[in-house]
């Protein structure tokens, strides 16, 4: 048994903004923004942010591996939906896990992902970490076309490592290239060249030759170098000062994808992994208030197929977003005239949310130990029509069960983010069945017998008290998921 | 099986408002409309009136919870006085009430109104509303045409019917109901439409567009029943008594169990057999000669013929392009306009059915009376959703004691 990365996974955004229509949307004010207008970045929906998109990155790392050996979860993220409520513990609950699992939030820099990852890698235990980040931007700013939102899932313990540790280094520094408060909302940064010279220039090459000092090792020997950063060919300038080869470096996906913030080193790592080769070396940088550097060479046991879609079948689960004004509206940059129906109160009973967070948010139903018949939610008395057994049902997780469409509708009539809303009833083959809502679907991919997939998604927003909702919705099974 | 209430209790008297866009009505005012109709037509007083019955559906939008507001508005003498709510069967659920109070011999004569002011809502259609705290936080933010479209998609997965053959039966479904609706003064919607404009019309949820829709109404309708002794002692001649009434309540097994294939109703099917039981119908499509079903949505109208067993499974699309069901055909189907235009008022529906059977059968429909006075009219009253529903029927027709 070795300690190690067990596993990986991640999550992009279907949507895929396309830069050049912000380009097209704001050059009017700012020439040098259609310099930036290549490429896609990723787009969450209006009904994803850091705590569902971390869901689907862990259950994509967590593919063929056994829950009931995770001890920890950490998350983290500098745009946590909630500032006082876990955003570890909704995820916790979304997965399923046990109560006596420990879950906290890492936060406040852009290397929080690759801290939570330092931090799991030395500690005991199997500790699930995961990134992720939605990051608000102003209209016509670099950084909306720089970013992307996504998250991405390691699993951290003994077993059988896909990559081991073998060196790590770590530097505080109070450097403040970018700043974000409550009161800001969104970043104040300063001039590109400081940051990049004083900053990272100056900051990161003791850190890799420390971590490559402890591991015996030389830049020469680095096969990727994960270094994100949106700043144009720094990654291939720090490789040159590191000595690193610059056929190591690796592509930060800003063309495909853009730059996840806290998340996105270990969403380049997790791409570094599922290329990677036995016996080859990856290291990973993570910067912000200092730096965080991380060596792994990568085990046999990586190349041994498992279900999961990565960031490579994430990126392919895609569809291309033309609309710039869809992206201001999710993103509450502009506000629209969402209409009298928009105004029913979305209060939660959070009572009623706690005592059934089983239903609500692990999507657990019940298995009649009578009759055998699986249904959703659990209830005292048995809905076969046949058996009408009391109290015989024990818990029977429905979140990893592929649905398929009973019947279905595009609604234009009633109130949603994005009409229509698409909704219907689906079947689970082996029992059970659920009125519910539809996501990541288009109207015209709808039919009946279409297979779906369960997706933890914000259900409502309530935007009276500032609180979200979350529960599942059905998605269309993705070409090559799990 | 009870052996059922076929012929103790008749009708004594009936009322309708006029249905439609009732600006200057409150809903107080709307029942007294129907209420002073029905009072003079059953030809007694209001303290001859026993007990009451008061249905509506969604309430918080206009008369607030309980009877009170009936007892007031018609000054009833502190007699028993009820409200029943069961989504859009809230009508059907009052008549229920009321009969049973009689059939009983617990009242001897008893009222039944249902009321529904939906138009001070700001905006068309049904009222945005939550469907209870648990069910907040996993069901869709479902729309009554959202949830009732989806029969539409389990129907042709299920008959092989192309969505173009669908669509049209589906049109002819409203374009009949729009002709009969002409030739009713009391009807909110009675303009005559053509099956393009059913076809081109927006859409509101695939594959229902704005004329598969029914319309969202003012009104009120009302019904004094007693028994047929009764109302022979009181001077009736030509006695319309109920024949059947049943009322089926989902349980949960269409919403979570797989036995239902989502394109039918199982509660109708149900309640229609024992309805059919109590009334000693045996062959529908023979023996009904009018009907009045909750055409909601014009799909809804479509898949209830075989509900109803009038049409057979998968025959709805067949007999509604034949105009079997057309006022002039062989079994009409809202010939009052029905929920598409003669207007749906929720609590008010399932009477308003009623008393166009009780129109029907004295020969006082005027302008779209039947030629051969029917004999034996049906009623169906549906609410909630395909999934999880109430369905009420009732079966009235002439007393032959």
């Amino acid at each position: 048994m070795t300690f190690g990365i067990l596993s990986y996974g991640a999550y992009v955004p279907r949507l895929r903004l396309q830069r050049k229509v912000i380009a097209d949307a704001n050059s009017w004010f700012n020439a040098a923004l259609k310099g930036l207008g290549k490429g896609e970045r990723a787009m969450a929906n209006w009904d994803e942010d850091p705590v569902t998109m971390a869901v689907e990155a862990a259950r994509d790392a967590l593919v063929g591996h056994d829950r009931d050996g995770v001890t920890a979860v950490t998350l983290a993220s500098t745009t946590f939906p909630f500032l006082d409520r876990l955003n570890a513990g909704v995820v916790t609950g979304a997965l399923n896990l046990d109560e006596s699992t420990a879950s906290n939030d890492i936060s406040g820099t852009q290397r929080a992902g690759t801290t939570a990852l330092l931090q799991a890698l030395n500690s005991r235990g199997q500790t699930l970490v995961a990134a992720a980040e939605k990051r608000d931007s102003n209209a016509a700013s670099p950084l909306e076309m720089q970013t992307g939102d996504g998250a991405a899932a390691l699993l951290i313990g003994e077993g059988e490592p896909v990559a081991k540790l073998l060196a790590s280094a770590t530097r505080s520094a109070d450097f403040v290239d970018h700043f974000r408060t409550i009161d800001s909302g969104t970043d104040y940064g300063w001039e590109e060249r400081w940051i990049r010279d004083a900053g990272y220039m100056t900051i990161v090459p003791p850190a890799i030759k420390a971590a490559l000092d402890k591991a015996g090792l030389t830049p020469a020997d680095i096969n990727h170098f994960v270094m994100p950063a949106v700043l144009p060919k720094l990654a291939n300038a720090m490789a040159k000062k590191a000595g690193i080869p610059d056929a190591a470096v690796r592509d930060n996906l800003s063309a495909v994808c853009g730059d996840t913030g806290a998340a996105h080193a270990l969403v380049m790592l997790v791409h570094a992994l599922e290329q990677a080769k036995a016996g080859e070396r990856i290291l990973v940088v993570g910067f912000g208030q200092g730096v965080d550097v991380m060596l792994f060479e990568v085990t046999p046991a990586n190349e041994k197929k498992t279900g999961r879609l990565g960031v490579s079948g994430h990126l392919a689960r895609r569809r291309e977003e033309t609309n710039y004004n869809k992206f201001l509206a999710f993103n509450d940059v502009v506000e629209i005239e969402r209409g009298m129906r928009a105004e029913a109160d979305k209060l939660t009973a959070l009572s009623a949310m706690w005592r059934n967070r089983g239903a609500v948010t692990s999507f657990t139903g019940g298995k009649c130990e009578k009759c055998g018949t699986l249904q959703y939610p659990i209830s005292r008395i048995c809905v076969n029509p046949n058996c009408g057994a009391v109290d015989t049902q024990k818990p029977e997780p429905f979140a990893d069960k592929t649905g398929r469409i009973n019947s279905y509708t595009a609604d234009r009539l009633t109130y949603s983010p994005d009409p229509p809303a698409c909704y219907g009833m689906i079947q689970f083959e082996e029992g059970g069945r659920w009125m519910m809502d539809f996501t990541d679907v288009d109207e015209k991919d709808l039919e009946v017998g279409r297979n779906m997939r369960m997706m933890f998604r914000v259900k409502d927003i309530d935007n009276q008290r500032g609180f979200r909702r979350y529960f599942w919705k059905a998605a269309p099974v993705a070409a090559g998921g799990n | 099986m009870a052996k059922g209430i076929r012929d103790k209790v008749a009708i004594l008297g009936m009322g309708c408002s006029k249905f439609g866009e009732r600006w200057d009505m409150n809903a107080e005012d709307l029942m007294v409309e129907a209420y002073v109709e029905a009072l003079s037509d059953a030809g007694i007083e209001t303290k001859q009136i026993d007990a009451a019955w008061l249905g509506t559906g969604i309430e918080e939008q206009h008369v607030g919870k309980s009877a009170v507001p009936l007892a007031v508005a018609l000054r009833l003498p502190f007699i028993p006085v009820t409200r029943v709510e069961n989504f859009c069967a809230s009508g059907t659920e009052a008549f229920r009430g009321a009969v049973y109070a009689v059939a009983s011999g617990a009242a001897d004569i008893a009222l039944a109104l249902g009321v529904e002011k939906l138009k001070d809502t700001g905006y068309g259609g049904l009222p945005q509303r939550g469907r209870g705290t648990v069910n907040n936080m996993t069901w869709p933010n479902l729309s009554a045409p959202g949830s009732f479209a989806q029969l539409a998609a389990a129907y042709r997965a299920k008959h092989g019917a192309s969505p173009e053959d669908l669509k049209r039966a589906m049109a002819h479904v409203s374009v009949k109901s729009h002709d009969n609706g002409s030739r009713n003064p009391k009807a909110h919607l009675r303009n005559r439409i053509d099956i393009d404009t059913v076809l081109k019309a927006p859409m509101i949820a695939e594959p229902l567009g704005l004329y598969d829709c029914c319309g969202v109404s003012d009104g009120s309708a009302c019904a004094i029943v007693t028994t047929p002794e009764i109302a022979r002692s009181l001077g009736k001649t030509d006695l319309i008594t109920v024949k059947a009434l049943q009322l089926a309540v989902s349980n949960g097994s269409e919403a979570q169990h797989n036995s239902w294939d989502g394109s039918h109703f199982a509660t109708t099917r149900i309640a229609a057999k024992r309805a059919y039981a109590e009334a000693g119908i045996e062959k529908p499509r023979d023996e009904v000669s009018l009907v009045e079903v909750h055409d909601c949505f014009s799909i809804t109208e479509l898949v209830t013929m075989e509900d109803l067993y009038l049409s057979p499974e998968g025959g709805a699309i067949r007999d509604i392009l034949d105009g079997f069901y057309d006022a002039d055909g062989q079994l009409p189907c809202q010939i009052d306009g029905g929920l598409k235009c003669f207007g749906h008022p929720i609590g008010a529906s399932g009477l308003r059915m009623i008393y166009e059977m009780y129109l029907q059968m004295l020969g006082r429909a005027g302008e779209r009376q039947r030629q051969e006075t029917p004999r034996i009219g049906m009623t169906h009253n549906l609410g909630g959703f395909p999934h999880q529903n109430v369905c009420s029927i009732s079966i009235v027709g002439r007393y032959e004691g």
